[in-house]
């Protein structure tokens, strides 16, 4: 029998030579009907590229297909050619037989007209539907995909729903017209893990419903698992290996498949916590950095007689101390006020009460306390592109009031060698690195000022996965030869894992639970501890079945003068406790 | 010396520089007196002559010499350019930096009167100014530079309000840095691009206001010669003596084509990410 697809030498180029600049070279691959193909590769490695030239999307992004053969069989059983397609016979293709998401739901989505308009818009084009006839299948598509009370949901603007809601939107944009094949180009990268979740399960359950095949493109092999039939790797412009879902988990044969399953942060549920640098073994310090009672809220005023009408309480009452030499991860999801709590520590936001001590020293709340150095998370944006390494290395120096000495230029030059970068880094200009030694130029610039705190926030999270291993790993060693404290703010729970020795899981403004890294990950108590662990994709839960919870952070905003109630805690073990929840 | 060798390394950096660069040699030429004639002397007999080995480019109808008012227009035209454009570009970029880094009421205060400003066409507003203050050299680099003013702030201000909330700005209140090092290490230095794109544009633009004015007999005064004066007065004798229009008009189209030139140029030499790394 035909595949659905079949895929034979596609290259795939850019730029003026497309034939001299190929970034896809030679994929070949076959996808019957209702089977799911999942693209595992890193950045650069063609697997966009690869997606983005079925439906013949690359024709606008700059790309040629220079070579190869693509056919699609049609619902009529007929062969339909997508290489020498006209462009009116492949806008009839695109979004009635081949649908499409993309990573970002916030940019994909047109923000100034409603959502039932557009996915009305894809009823119209392919169905010809009009006026009653198109709200109500648009009303049938956002029920399809799970969004409650979806006909009053079909007035709303883009930006009234969140990222997970909008991109059920954009599912069911893509699967109005059902078509057979849905190519998802990582489709949950932008979103938290406990939304990830619920849409790999979405996507699951509606593969079952309609029988469709997949394409699902990800940089993340624990993700794989619970939703592909085959697997094909690539890496630069090649697949490397593909082959049935099991054969690829448990016997990968390539190189950089096994690199992949095995050198990259997986999750584990606490069984490979660090075992150096623990609380319990180190005899009692000062610890470097003690934080009380932090409250950060963020006023709301009415537009007439500026009147505080009440605020936002990004961060209600967060403590917690961190010992020289020891990491404390802070994790919770986008708008948990694990970032604030980072920028309030280091004086960047202004912080409403609450005293931080670092070392020593009292700092008072308003104030930024220097031995606290802080590493960002987009290397890109985080080094101004106009200066040399030198001079952003001698920023730090030169604000505090020393100068550019032979000495300065020693550290400059042992610290750059310290975390891995070549000689001749000092004159050059952040453009000429990558992602990964970017990072690692963060890294030397927040050590110029010898600080006892280092904190990290999402600092791995924008790095590739294999970039990402090797970064935790210099930063472990780092810790342990400088002795510095490291806060962790981070999402990824398989991240935390490697690096932390205490976690903190922080859900609106709040700590709900602390302890140590192993107790928590292992034994998680809170409910949304439990939530967000269980929301972790992992190689070992193959076709395991999501439960779908659409529950939603709690608003943060309160009326003026509200305290929230002191929180019980409840203790278990030594160093681990949790909330009590109401 | 190095940035020369960039421009000239730099193929359309070349022709630019080249063409900017003979520009200001025929300025500086006719500032020291060193034109084939005397610009304001008028040879009588030689009246609407066309152009011939001794009058270059002919003679207008008073009888003075192309050629040498030509040379010394450039000198005056690009005086006053140079002038009000540095004038337009510092005031610009201090007020522009100041309402994004300084925010709410500096902001709202700066741009409003920078709306103000923009809300008059340009030439009406130079003219006000003129008027206000009396016609010269002088007040039209004033007039000028405070018509281009709010171009500046306002092509400096937005990409200023967007660095501003860039990471290595955070980075850098990290670390302690001074107000000063941030605006000018962090927002100056990434502004260059845009701002050398403005100066070339408004170069381009204070040539052509001046020489408005001038047709209205607010710049320079006659018998001095500008580009804008030779232009305006050749109108009447288009088609007796096209020689009067037309080398004014080609001088002025090639040093705007010279300044668009040589401003790509250095916006592609400034920016690290053409410079190719050191070896």
């Amino acid at each position: 029998m035909m595949p659905l697809l079949s895929v034979r030498d596609l290259r795939v180029g850019f730029g003026r030579d497309p034939q001299a600049n190929e970034v896809v070279r030679g994929i070949s691959f076959d996808l019957a009907d209702g089977e799911t193909l999942a693209i595992v590769g890193e950045s650069g490695s063609g697997k966009s590229v690869t997606a983005l030239s079925i439906n013949r999307l690359i024709d606008f992004g700059g790309g040629r297909i220079t070579g190869g053969a693509m056919t699609l069989k049609r619902a009529d059983g007929s062969l339909f050619d997508l290489m020498t397609a006209t462009e009116p016979q492949l806008t009839g293709i695109r979004g009635a037989e081949i649908g499409m998401i993309f990573q970002e739901p916030m940019t994909s989505l047109n923000p100034v007209l409603t959502i039932g308009w557009q996915i009305e818009e894809s009823f119209r084009l392919h169905r010809g539907l009009t006026g009653r006839q198109a709200t109500a299948a648009a009303k049938d598509a956002l029920d399809r995909v799970r969004i409650p009370d979806a006909a009053r949901r079909l007035k709303y603007t883009p930006n009234q729903l969140s990222g997970g809601m909008l991109q059920r939107v954009m599912i069911a944009i893509a699967l109005a017209c059902n078509p057979r094949l849905l190519i998802a180009d990582e489709p949950t990268t932008a979103l938290d893990v406990t939304v990830q979740a619920q849409i790999m399960a979405l996507l699951a359950e509606l593969k079952r419903e309609t029988g469709m095949s997949m394409i699902f493109i990800t940089h993340d092999i624990g993700l794989v698992a619970g939703i592909a039939d085959k697997v094909m790797v690539m890496q630069n412009g090649q697949a490397v290996e593909q082959g049935e879902l099991n054969q690829i988990l448990d016997n990968a044969q390539h190189p950089y498949t096994q690199h992949l399953l095995q050198d990259v942060p997986h999750f584990t549920n606490g069984s490979t916590t660090r075992s150096d640098g623990r609380r319990d073994k180190v005899a009692s310090h000062e610890p470097a950095l003690k934080v009380d009672g932090l409250v950060v809220r963020f006023p709301l005023k009415s537009r007439f007689f500026s009147r505080a009408t009440g605020a936002v309480h990004a961060v209600d009452g967060v403590d917690f101390d961190l010992m020289p030499g020891e990491t404390l991860a802070i994790v919770g999801e986008s708008g948990s006020g694990k970032s604030t709590t980072a920028r309030a520590v280091l004086g960047l936001v202004r912080s409403t009460r609450g005293s931080f001590s670092v070392g020593a020293r009292k700092a008072s709340a308003q104030q930024s306390a220097l031995p606290v150095q802080m590493v960002f998370q987009n290397p890109y944006a985080s080094l101004n592109p106009r200066l040399s390494i030198e001079s952003i290395l001698a920023e730090p120096v030169i604000a505090t009031g020393g100068r550019v000495d032979a000495g300065t230029r020693a550290r400059m030059a042992s610290l750059l060698e310290r975390v891995g970068l070549p000689k001749n880094s000092l004159e050059r200009y952040p453009h000429e690195f990558s992602g990964g030694q970017r990072q690692r130029l963060c890294i030397a610039r927040a050590l110029m000022l010898n600080p006892s705190v280092v904190v990290l926030d999402e600092a791995v999270s924008a790095l590739d996965v294999s970039v990402q291993a090797k970064v935790l790993e210099l930063l472990v060693d780092l810790q342990r030869e400088f002795g510095l404290a490291y806060l962790f703010i981070s999402h990824d729970m398989a991240v935390v894992e490697r690096i932390a020795h205490r976690i903190a899981v922080i859900y609106a403004g709040q700590i709900v639970e602390i302890g140590d890294a192993t107790s928590v990950l292992s034994q998680p108590k809170h409910s949304y501890t439990k939530k967000l662990i269980a929301a972790v994709p992992t190689i070992d839960r193959r076709h395991e079945h999501f439960e779908l919870d659409t529950r939603q952070v709690p608003s943060l905003v309160r009326p003026q003068g509200f305290e929230p109630a002191p929180a019980k805690w409840e203790q278990f073990g030594r160093d681990h406790m949790a909330r009590v929840e109401g | 010396m190095r940035i020369l060798r960039a421009i000239f390394g730099h193929s359309s950096g070349r022709i630019g520089g080249v063409i900017v660069g003979v520009y200001i040699t025929v300025a500086m030429l006719a500032m020291l007196g060193l034109t084939p004639h005397n610009p304001i002397t008028q040879y009588r007999v030689d009246r609407l002559h066309a152009p011939n080995g001794v009058y270059w480019m002919g003679t207008d109808l008073f009888g003075r010499d192309v050629a040498s008012r030509l040379m010394a227009g450039i000198g005056q035209s690009f005086t006053v350019a140079f002038f009000s454009v540095a004038f337009a570009a510092l005031a610009g970029t201090v007020l522009g930096l100041a309402a994004a880094w300084l925010g709410r009421r500096w902001d709202g205060a700066v741009m409003r009167i920078m709306d103000v400003l923009l809300a008059f066409p340009a030439i009406l507003l130079a003219l006000l100014i003129v008027t206000v203050a009396g016609p010269g050299t002088w007040t039209s680099v004033v007039a000028i530079g405070i018509v281009y003013t709010p171009i500046f702030t306002r092509v400096v201000r937005g990409p200023a309000l967007s660095l501003k909330a860039r990471e290595f700005v955070d980075a850098a209140r990290t670390f302690g840095s001074s107000s000063g090092y941030i605006v000018t290490r962090h927002l100056l230095l990434n502004l260059v691009a845009p701002l050398t794109v403005q100066v070339t544009l408004a170069l381009a633009w204070s040539l052509l206001t001046e020489a408005g004015l001038s047709f209205l007999g607010l710049g320079t005064q006659p018998p001095a010669a500008s580009l804008g004066l030779m232009l305006s007065d050749s109108r009447n004798l288009m088609e007796t003596a096209p020689w009067l229009m037309i080398f004014p008009g080609l001088t002025i189209m090639i040093s705007i084509l010279g300044f668009n030139l040589l401003g790509d140029a250095l916006r592609d030499i400034l920016d690290p990410k053409m410079r190719r790394a050191p070896a």
